[in-house]
């Protein structure tokens, strides 16, 4: 063998070898470095879970009556691994089952489809779930066409007929709850996604609002899965994993039903008296919470929905209703998302505030009929000359001219329209102290925070708005170029960024732009009433297993005190008794047994309505009873309710007396919805036949 | 003394008319790599004809009767003396010509996922000529660029011209079937053999440069069928054929990356079990050995390969004439790049063909060939110098 032919050997085994060493080199990259994808992707080509949802946990009152449990309901399924093995892939079967069921082919056949078989933009009511489970073309049939069905398996192969838990309120006592409970309904694609930080089996219903929503990952338990191998042509070859489901836990609230169902209908029984008084009234809500722990004993929200309809699938006209302003958009929830100005409620924050800045709480004040206010006149509520009274008097009497005295001093003493450094603030300050502005805590989603509109906010609105404000004459829609909106808007092109006299004053009386929820005003009240801290609301209480062990208790949380000395707080208690004694509230309150305390409030509105009629003030009524040692805070707002007084008042009333279970001038402990005064503070047995008082 | 060292040669005749100079590193690799294969085939193939009502050792049976074919076969070679062979070269030569001819005649071929390459035989057997045509390739050309009409040490131009003329002959046909793999295994051998054998170094280039400007054209011009730029594109972008060679070679990297460092055990991979890999006991059959063996078992295929192929070179590198070094080369070009062929394309580092594993995939065509390629050897080593 020469030189040539020797070297050309050991090339081409040096090529050849070089070969084999990017085999393995790729071989340990598929085998070893990246193993662990592989094997993921294997598992998902090779096995398919097939989920069994776990039986919901209920929601409870305080007592253990049911607010929301589970009723068992006839789902007609359809099993796709035999269905496609017929002809047609078993369009005939879906076709008769059609028939039985009345409901439309095309609905059967696309309930059957798993939503990656079918193509974007058409994936509506497709099944989220896998091929191997029984995939529910009804949940509530009728039994007698169950029956045919599973009698008659030779006309329907592969259909069948097994009872399924339902989400259900059951409304005892009247009560409907719906805001404060929300509902349940499938997944949607962007719940799997995991965009809100949950992970979910596909084909689980959730909690998709309200206490449902908040506390979901409880309520919803683990579901069954058996995962089952399958080959290439989808058949079934072994079982891997068989979990079975556990149940969900419970919620006990600190709810009453009973209480809950009376604050619905005084609300709305106060939407609807507004209404006869011929205001717009397009919604209400009302609280009641236990002010020594912050816990809701009943939140409602006007108008409502029924929580039942969506377990049977709300119509497309049902579903619009829910956000069409012209229903009160019904989906609101007005107790933690209605935003309103609080009107003469808040002068509890003006008196901690001028009590703050030395006011002599015990002296008397002018209250005449306007003040002049920079070169602005600021009228009293109707005008009214009250003459020389003492603050208490004119708390009572809701005497606004004082305010803006006391509020236009401090504001010039902070430097007016060129504020000082060293700023007292007392007003903001205490407003501040009452944490207007922050969110209460509610164990409820999508709660608002409100809005304190004190020098950081005005500077941030001022940042934002003044473009529009120093073009408004460009800008601004033409029905709104009012020679008042067009003054207005010039103002606050000038001076936008700063408090001037005008929001100082408003300030001190609940107006301009300060806005609160009613579960806000529910708290502060409470603070009042409880000798000044603030807790964070709560309507949950405690999660409990099925067999009764207690997972976590919700205990009651202090988020601050307000800014105000004992004294004031007396101050403030007897002046806000004094509202329903001989104030605003007095004839409201007359002859109830029951010492209530309570401001009234009365927020003008600006704007114009969908049928062009102006927007009527919103109805406030705060209070607290009983006087003497309080132990509930009851908050009631109607939205365009016109007074304070003649509303929300009245409605308040109606809630102390099923509260306390009066009967005319007499109380009757028997009545009353709480044993012995006091909301329950032990974990009731938990049963779906829990009865509450005076239930047949 | 005479006596004695006429005994002691007598002795060294008889062993070597049993068992002909075998080279036992080499026997011992291709007979595990034999056995390493049937058990694939088993595990590709038992549980699927097992569910589906089947025989489950219906391939199982065949392939050991392949082997048993092959191990004659082999036998056959290695006994013969090459120099025989060589006489009956041209003979050889014709027979996988008029085979391959044979196979494009409409009624005694037969298609094959895409290519008309198998002749139909009594008994549901089938026979690839284009895999025995790879010896015939070997064989011819190794005696062309050989023998030396002429006093020069190297083989002149027209050498060359011969040798590439006997190889381009079966090649036309197998294009015509076409099966592209085969053509890439040969082209490679062929070059291999040219370089090998001490011809101008140009020839070498030039042979490179016409087989990628050939490809490209293949490709342009349509002479490749629409399912071979399928799978040309599915290696380029996996995902452009989710469902047809895309996804095999998907499927094929998930089996093998899935089973690990050891693997899952034989018979118990669920890719291999659920059939999700087509042709796992033929083309695609290093899928099983990924998964169910792991990086351990894929590991020591690879060294067994490695192990064959030195031992092969170093009995070229001892054969007593250019002949056998060439035969040699060109079986080492072959099993080397049919090897790499095939797992490369299981790996996702070459394109997709249907080119079998030799000694292991199930086939008997080509598990023939594989054994006379390696009774070639055989006959070489048998008759090496010193």
């Amino acid at each position: 063998m020469n030189q040539r032919a020797r070297l050309s050997l050991v090339v081409i085994q040096i090529l050849i070898f070089s070969l084999l060493f990017a085999l393995f080199g790729r071989l340990f990259y598929l085998q070893v470095a990246a193993a662990p994808k592989y094997k993921d992707a294997a598992l998902s080509i090779q096995s398919r879970d097939v989920i069994t949802p776990a039986t919901r946990g209920m929601i409870v009152d305080a007592y253990g009556v049911p607010f929301a449990m589970n009723r068992v309901g006839i789902a007609i399924t359809v099993d796709r691994t035999k269905i496609d093995k017929l002809p047609e892939k078993g369009a005939v079967v879906l076709r008769n089952l059609s028939d039985l069921l009345n409901i439309p082919y095309a609905d059967v056949y696309q309930k059957t489809r798993l939503c990656g078989e079918l193509p974007a933009g058409e994936k509506a009511g497709c099944w989220t779930g896998s091929r191997f489970q029984p995939i529910p073309v009804t949940k509530e049939a009728d039994p007698n066409l169950a029956l045919q069905i599973v009698e008659r398996s030779d006309r329907f192969p592969g259909i069948n007929a097994s009872p399924i838990a339902l989400r259900n309120y059951p409304e005892k006592a009247g009560v409907n709850a719906s805001h404060v409970l929300g509902y349940v309904g499938p997944l949607t694609e962007e719940d799997l996604s995991g965009a809100n930080g949950r992970s979910y089996f596909r084909s689980e219903s959730i909690g998709k609002a309200g206490l449902e929503l908040q506390y979901d990952e409880y309520l919803r338990g683990t579901p069954g899965i058996k995962t089952v191998i399958v080959d290439r042509k989808e058949a079934v070859t072994n079982t891997a994993q068989n979990t079975k489901s556990v149940p969900g836990a419970h919620i006990v609230t600190s709810l009453d039903v009973r209480l809950q169902a009376a604050v619905e209908k005084a609300l709305g029984e106060a939407v609807r008296g507004a209404k006869s008084r011929g205001n717009y009234a397009d919604g209400g809500a009302a609280v009641v919470m236990e002010v020594k722990t912050g816990r809701i004993l009943a939140i409602a929200s006007y108008p409502t929905y029924d929580p039942n309809a969506f377990e049977v699938g709300l119509s497309f006209e049902e579903a619009k209703n829910l956000y069409s302003e012209k229903a009160g958009v019904p989906a609101l929830n007005r107790p933690i998302q209605g935003l309103f100005a609080p009107a003469s409620t808040f002068k509890a924050v003006s008196v901690v505030a001028a009590a703050n800045a030395g006011y002599n709480l015990q002296g008397t004040y002018d209250c005449p009929s306007e003040v002049e206010v920079g070169n602005r006149k600021f009228q009293n509520f109707d005008s009214a000359a009250l003459g020389r009274m003492s603050l208490k008097k004119a708390v009572a009497v809701s005497c606004d001219t004082i305010w803006y005295r006391i509020a236009f001093d401090e504001w010039l003493r902070d430097g007016g329209l060129k504020p000082k450094s060293s700023k007292n603030d007392y007003f903001f300050n205490a407003a501040k102290g009452f944490q207007v502005g922050v969110k209460t805590g509610i164990d409820l989603p999508s709660e608002s925070s409100g809005r304190l509109a004190d020098r950081e906010w005005r500077t941030r609105w001022y940042a934002q708005n003044k473009d529009f404000y120093c073009n408004y004459k460009t800008r601004a829609p033409k029905n709104q170029q009012t020679p008042f909106l067009v003054q207005l808007a010039y103002e606050n092109c000038l001076d936008g960024d700063k408090i001037r006299a005008g929001d100082a004053v408003n300030f001190s009386i609940g107006q301009g732009d300060t806005v609160i929820t009613p579960v806000k005003l529910a708290q502060m009240y409470s603070a009042i009433a409880n000798g000044g801290t603030l807790w964070k609301a709560s309507v949950a209480k405690a999660i409990v297993k099925t067999d009764g062990t207690v997972i976590k208790k919700i205990e009651p949380e202090k988020l601050g005190e307000i800014p105000a000395t004992k004294s004031t707080i007396k101050f403030l208690q007897s002046a806000l008794r004094e509202v329903v004694v001989s104030g605003t509230a007095a004839g409201v309150f007359s002859g109830l047994p029951v010492a209530v305390s309570g401001k009234t409030g009365t927020a003008q509105v600006f704007g114009k309505n969908p049928n062009g009629s102006a927007k009527s003030d919103t109805s406030w009524f705060a209070s607290f009873a009983p006087s003497d040692s309080p132990r509930f805070a009851v908050v009631m707002m109607v939205s365009q309710g016109g007074f304070g007084a003649s509303t929300s008042g009245v409605g308040v009333r109606k809630i102390y007396q099923e509260l306390f279970g009066t009967n005319g001038s007499r109380v009757n402990p028997d009545q009353a919805i709480y044993f012995n005064g006091q909301p329950p503070t032990s974990i009731p047995k938990i049963s779906p036949n829990t009865k509450y008082k005076g239930e047949k | 003394m005479s006596l004695l060292s006429s005994r002691v040669s007598y002795r060294r005749a008889s062993r070597k008319s049993i068992f002909t100079g075998f080279d036992p590193i080499l026997t011992i690799s291709v007979g595990l790599l034999l056995l390493f294969g049937t058990v694939l085939v088993y595990a590709a193939t038992r549980d699927w004809y097992a569910a589906n009502g089947l025989d489950p050792q219906y391939y199982l049976k065949r392939h050991v009767i392949n082997i048993l074919i092959g191990v004659v076969l082999a036998w056959g070679t290695t006994v013969i003396d090459y120099r025989l062979l060589r006489a009956y070269t041209p003979i050889v030569w014709g027979i996988g010509v008029l085979g391959l001819i044979a196979v494009l005649i409409p009624g005694i071929g037969s298609t094959v996922n895409g290519a008309q390459a198998w002749i139909g035989l009594p008994g549901g057997f089938q026979i690839q000529p284009a895999e025995l045509a790879k010896i015939s390739i070997i064989v011819g050309m190794s005696m062309l660029l050989s023998e030396r009409s002429h006093d020069k040490d190297e083989p002149t131009h027209r050498d060359v011209i011969q040798a590439l003329l006997v190889a381009a002959i079966p090649v036309i046909f197998i294009l015509l079937q076409p099966d592209m793999g085969t053509v890439f295994i040969i082209s490679v051998a062929v070059v291999t053999i040219i370089g090998a054998s001490g011809a101008p170094l140009r020839w070498v280039v030039g042979l490179i440069i016409v087989a990628i400007l050939g490809s490209f054209t293949a490709v342009k011009v349509g002479v490749i069928n629409d399912y071979q730029v399928k799978r040309l594109q599915a290696f380029v972008d996996p995902n452009s054929d989710s469902q047809g060679s895309g996804y095999q070679l998907r499927q094929a990297r998930i089996t093998v990356g899935s089973g690990g460092f050891i693997g899952t055990g034989l018979f118990n991979g669920p890719q291999t079990n659920g059939r999700f890999v087509p042709e796992q006991q033929t083309d695609f059959i290093f899928t099983v050995a990924g998964e169910e063996t792991g990086f351990l078992g894929c590991g020591f295929l690879l060294i067994l390969y490695l192990t064959v192929l030195m031992r092969a070179f170093g009995i070229a590198r001892r054969s007593q004439d250019p002949y056998g070094r060439l035969v040699c080369t060109g079986v080492i070009a072959w099993f080397a790049f049919q090897a790499f062929e095939n797992i490369g394309m299981t790996l996702g580092l070459m394109p997709m063909t249907g080119v079998p594993l030799p000694f292991i995939s199930y086939g008997g065509s080509s598990m023939f060939a594989n054994m006379i390629g390696f009774g070639l050897l055989q006959n070489v080593h048998a008759r090496q110098r010193g």
